[in-house]
């Protein structure tokens, strides 16, 4: 007898499966260029990490949503204290994490305390700079105490770097990730895909899809056939290049071009002379056609810029009018610098096509203001280490893609060598405040002085160009943070 | 390489090379590459330094005879000017391998013994090497440029050299005439420059055509993988990478500089062949 | 013959250990700190320390070099700075991808220039000579990648037969993981059987015209049969050579191939280890290349005396 209802429930699962399978679909693969190194998000800084695991298989207390909002994750609630320096938030209960174990207030703290540890290896260890203590209540509470309030917080926690490990596998997560979310890791063939499968143990709304494979396609010329082929069923950032209006014209695909929080700027050395001259940055400024940048940098696809801000947050002000293209003032402008011989200097570039591309066309550009620029290409290691590290550099380009960044311009010793008091003071007030208006105010502020100084020529806004199946619903239109969160992906007919 | 020096002189050698219809061949081949290449330092059509980013990818037509790219650069001169660049490139590199290599080679045969052995080994250290990888680390290190492209390609010349030198000394070294000249009390050197190397400078230049063809593809494979010659310079390796991602949309674009490699490397090795056929005429029909 | 191949042996070692020193010290005066690039512009430079710290990096030059030594000679290779796997699995994946890239690219080869090769010393003088021959000069002008991107434009592209690139993975299956390496095999053959048909055919007419071919023919045996059994067999030695140059070749000149076609062989492996300053990876597959060139190169001499009896009495 038990033998015959087993069998019963087997035919009854394998007639439930085939109609689901027959419904709509619950596999996915999709399309990556760059392969990440390994799978912890607490340990490096890849973007491509994060593309697999953010949302997917690691969760935060809080975390980012499709427009760049906090959204709550593992913490269902959270109050703030009057002064904003004491953090009470309220976990889920009944979490697991995908190794079986319990998860509760101690792995909170374990997390946090290791991201911020003397030994940490965590690549945005500044997000935890402002944290004091962190202190289990009971088993669903945790209370942080941070030594002055900062603002930005629930959304830092929102970060892929400040996600929730247990003890028993943070030392392992690299190779084999244990987390918390609706997919667990299943396996990984180095050099061309790394496969998810549903947990069936989740904690909150369970996802529509089985299986999930990321395939690490690097090149358009691959991407493209994987895609018209079916073999990928989409690609949410594709190096598609000059053949987007095949695609666009192809009604089985869905084109999507959204944002990212990729500032793409020159930068200039700006305690190296003459670039600590405001008329000679202001020059260079004028001298840039941004829509000829994006042309040759970016096949025509790419929001101008006038400011370090994405044009895809609530308070981006467009700048773009500060300091428009115009040669004959960009060479007035020289002149008044007493360089009206132009000068010869040199242009670092890493390895992104935006970089080398768009760093041909700008010295192109700058060679008409009397300007020569040596291009010299870097690996990323060299571009670390001789214009991020040791400032060795005059001109460079490079995307700074971590969101809502413009903080970087106070930083002390940074690389762009900028320095301004007005500029600091903002961002100092920014993070007493917490009040969304006056938030919004200081962000337009900081914007115009950035835009007024030239600190660095603000290009473009890194374009995200996402190719899907049409039959596909639920991919980020935009990256607010590198992340393709398949929680709510699933196949419509 | 079977060679055995020839006691004719070299206008005898000129003489039989001319007949040979691919040496003259290539010689057209080659001698219009050059040419091309030559002009460009005077003219071309178009600037290369000077991107017109309005103007990008357009087919070939009565303007831009090969198109232009993706930056609105007209292809021809482009491959003017990379013409240019492979031949400065395989050339140097050429001249490195024959610099260092043909006194390595004349030292191992006139001394033999343990500096013979060493020049061998370090021949055997440097052919273990796979040469591209050795290219790779040389420019990881110095960063990419042409320089070090032909300083990669220079090294994995030296031991081809050293080895054609030394066997052709060591085929010349027991002939008569140098017996004689040893017995009248020249040195070891003096007999090298005397008398082997003019002896062996026929076969040197054939192989230094075969190393420079060999130059030509290396120099385009080390651009294609983005370690030789950097923009704004264009190089033939370089525009078939850009052209890569770009042939569903374009394909004259990755067509037109592969054929300018095939077409001058083919040239040197016609030139080559009738060479090395009038450098020994007992080869000739075989090839 | 046992001296001379106990010497070849002990060149082999004291080629390697020079590999292994040149190789060191060139990745030692390598610019740029792999623990900075995995951890990205905006980490702390305390927490850079501690992953230099947790890679081992802030040992001292001549210990490091020891341990690397040492740990080879246990087959320990270590752990890739950027993968955290060990570098023995990670090279044996790639290897898997490479060695049949490499052999099946070989056996291509070999198996269209030889015919090709005895057709035209067949015919030497004529048209089908003439032809083949040019056709064969034109093969070794061709740069393999430029003719790989035309295959791609053709097959991948255009008649939509072969992936363009990428690799599913033996896993996925024999036939998907071989369609994927052919257009490959066939770029790095091609230009490879041009050459090897060139040297054939040189070797066998050098060989058509010795005595005891005209013999052979002397006694009435048909042209084909002695082409075929006694030319060819004595011909072999200068196209083994080649062969053996061509497979070392091979290996490490799937590094431009593995990049147009996106295969995850060793050539990418280093590639992208060089760019990511996984040094370790990087030492190490350097060398088993400079060691499987030494190996193929003592196969080649081996062969020789089973091609030729004669050299088996030396």
């Amino acid at each position: 007898m038990k033998r015959w209802t087993t069998f019963v429930a087997a035919a009854a699962m394998a007639i439930a499966a085939s109609t689901t399978a027959f419904a709509a679909r619950t596999d996915l693969v999709l399309g990556m260029v760059l392969e990440p190194p390994h799978l912890d998000p607490t340990a490096g800084a890849a973007a491509a990490i994060r593309e697999v695991v953010y949302a997917n298989v690691f969760e935060g207390l809080t975390r980012i949503g499709p427009s760049g909002e906090v959204l709550p994750a593992l913490a269902e609630s959270w109050t703030v204290s009057d002064d904003g320096k004491v953090y009470t938030f309220k976990l889920h209960s009944g979490v697991k994490f995908h190794d079986g174990s319990d998860f509760g207030a101690d792995d909170v703290k374990f997390s946090l305390d290791r991201a911020r540890a003397a030994d940490s290896t965590n690549a945005q260890k500044g997000l935890f700079e402002a944290i004091d203590t962190v202190e289990v209540v009971d088993p669903t509470t945790v209370k942080v105490t941070l030594k002055h309030p900062q603002g930005a917080f629930l959304y830092n926690m929102g970060w892929g770097d400040a996600v929730i490990v247990s003890p028993k596998s943070a030392d392992t997560n690299k190779e084999k990730p244990i987390g918390t979310g609706p997919f667990k890791f299943d396996s990984w063939a180095r050099g061309s895909s790394i496969k998810l499968a549903k947990s069936d143990s989740y904690w909150g709304e369970p996802v529509q899809l089985d299986k999930a494979e990321f395939r690490i396609i690097p090149d358009a010329s691959a991407a493209l056939p994987a895609l018209l082929s079916g073999d990928v069923q989409a690609f949410p950032n594709m190096p598609v290049g000059d053949s987007l209006p095949q695609i666009q014209a192809d009604p089985r695909f869905k084109v999507v071009i959204g944002s990212t929080e990729g500032e793409t700027i020159l930068t200039m050395n700006n305690k190296k002379p003459p670039f600590d001259n405001l008329k000679v940055r202001q020059a260079i400024s004028r001298a840039l056609d941004r829509q000829a940048i994006i042309d040759g940098a970016s096949t025509g696809l790419g929001t101008p810029i006038g400011s370090h801000f994405s044009p895809a947050n609530k308070d981006y002000i467009d700048l773009t009018g500060t300091y428009p293209h115009d040669i004959a003032k960009a060479k007035e402008l020289l002149k008044e610098a007493g360089l009206e011989n132009g000068f010869k200097t040199t242009l670092k570039l890493p390895p992104p096509t935006y970089a080398r591309d768009g760093g041909q066309v700008i010295a192109s550009e700058l060679r008409e203001i009397g300007i020569d620029a040596e291009i010299i290409p870097l690996e990323w290691a060299d571009w670390l280490k001789q214009v991020f590290t040791d400032k060795d550099y005059d001109l460079t380009i490079v995307s700074h893609v971590e969101p809502n960044d413009i903080g970087i311009y106070a930083r002390k010793d940074y690389y762009f060598n900028y320095d301004s008091p007005a500029f600091d003071k903002v961002m100092r007030d920014l993070d007493l405040t917490t009040d969304e208006t006056k938030r919004s105010e200081l962000y337009g502020e900081a914007q115009k002085i950035l835009a007024q100084d030239a600190p660095v020529g603000f290009l473009f806004e890194l374009p995200k160009i996402g190719v899907w199946d049409a039959k596909i619903e639920g991919l980020w239109e935009n990256a607010p943070i590198p992340a393709n969160d398949l929680t709510k992906v699933k196949w419509v007919d | 390489m079977t060679h055995t020096a020839t006691p004719h002189g070299f206008a005898d050698f000129l003489a039989r090379a001319f007949a040979s219809r691919s040496f003259v061949l290539g010689l057209v081949i080659t001698a219009a590459i050059a040419l091309m290449a030559l002009v460009s330092f005077f003219w071309t059509p178009y600037d290369v330094t000077k991107l017109v980013v309005q103007n990008r990818m357009l087919p070939p037509s009565w303007v831009h005879p090969l198109g232009t790219d993706q930056f609105g650069r007209d292809v021809l001169s482009m491959i003017m000017v990379g013409a240019r660049n492979s031949i400065a490139v395989a050339l140097v590199a050429v001249g490195i391998g024959m610099g260092v290599g043909v006194p390595l080679g004349c030292l191992a045969a006139a001394r033999g013994g343990w500096q013979d052995e060493a020049v061998m080994r370090f021949n055997d250290v440097v052919f273990a090497f796979p040469a591209l990888l050795s290219a790779i680390m040389i420019t990881a290190v110095f960063g990419p440029g042409a320089v070090n492209a032909i300083i990669a390609i220079g090294i994995f010349n030296i031991p081809v050299f050293a080895r054609v030198a030394r066997a052709g000394a060591l085929a010349i070294w027991p002939r008569e005439f140098i017996l004689a000249a040893r017995a009248a009390g020249k040195g070891k050197a003096s007999i090298t420059i005397e008398h082997i190397l003019p002896n062996i400078a026929t076969m040197l230049l054939v192989q230094g055509t075969i190393q420079f063809a060999l130059g030509i593809l290396a120099e385009a494979g080390l651009s294609y993988v983005g370690l030789g010659a950097q923009p704004p310079m264009p190089s033939w390796g370089r525009m078939l990478f850009d052209a890569q991602t770009r042939m569903m949309v374009m394909p004259t674009l990755a067509i037109f500089p592969g054929l300018a490699i095939v077409i001058t490397v083919l040239g040197l090795n016609l030139l080559g062949d009738g060479a090395s056929d009038a450098l020994d005429p007992k080869l000739a029909g075989r090839r | 013959m046992t001296a001379y191949l106990l010497n070849r042996l002990i060149t082999g070692l004291a080629t390697l250990l020079v590999a292994s020193l040149v190789v060191f010290a060139v990745l030692e005066v390598l610019p740029g700190d792999p623990a900075r690039l995995m951890l990205g512009m905006n980490a702390t430079p305390d927490a850079v320390e501690a992953l230099r710290e947790q890679m081992g990096l802030n040992q001292p030059v001549p210990l490091r070099y020891l341990d690397w030594i040492g740990g080879m000679l246990s087959l320990d290779l270590g752990k890739s700075y950027t993968y955290s796997v060990p570098v023995l699995d990670l090279v044996k994946e790639r290897v898997a991808v490479s060695l049949p890239l490499a052999v099946i690219a070989l056996v291509l080869s070999v198996a269209i220039a030889i015919p090709v090769g005895a057709f035209a010393a067949q015919r030497r003088g004529r048209a089908g000579d003439t032809l083949s021959m040019g056709a064969a000069q034109i093969g070794v002008a061709v740069p393999n990648f430029w003719f790989a991107l035309i295959l791609i434009y053709i097959f991948a592209v255009w008649l939509r037969l072969v992936p363009a690139g990428g690799f599913p993975g033996w896993s996925a299956g024999v036939w998907p993981a071989l369609k994927a390496l052919i257009l490959p095999a066939i770029a790095l053959a091609l230009p490879q059987a041009a050459i090897l048909a060139r040297v054939t055919r040189s070797s066998l007419v050098e060989v058509l015209g010795e005595d005891f071919i005209r013999t052979a023919r002397a006694k009435g045996l048909p042209f084909d049969r002695v082409l075929w059994r006694h030319a060819l067999r004595n011909a072999l030695i200068p196209v083994v050579t080649i062969v053996g140059l061509q497979f070392s070749f091979l290996l490490a000149g799937t590094i431009i191939i593995e990049n147009v076609f996106y295969l995850p062989g060793l050539g990418r492996l280093i590639f992208q280890a060089i760019t990511q300053r996984d040094l370790i990876v990087v030492e190490s597959v350097v060398m088993l290349l400079v060691a499987s060139v030494i190996v193929v190169n003592l196969l080649v001499d081996l062969s020789y005396a089973v091609v030729d009896p004669r050299l088996r009495a030396r």
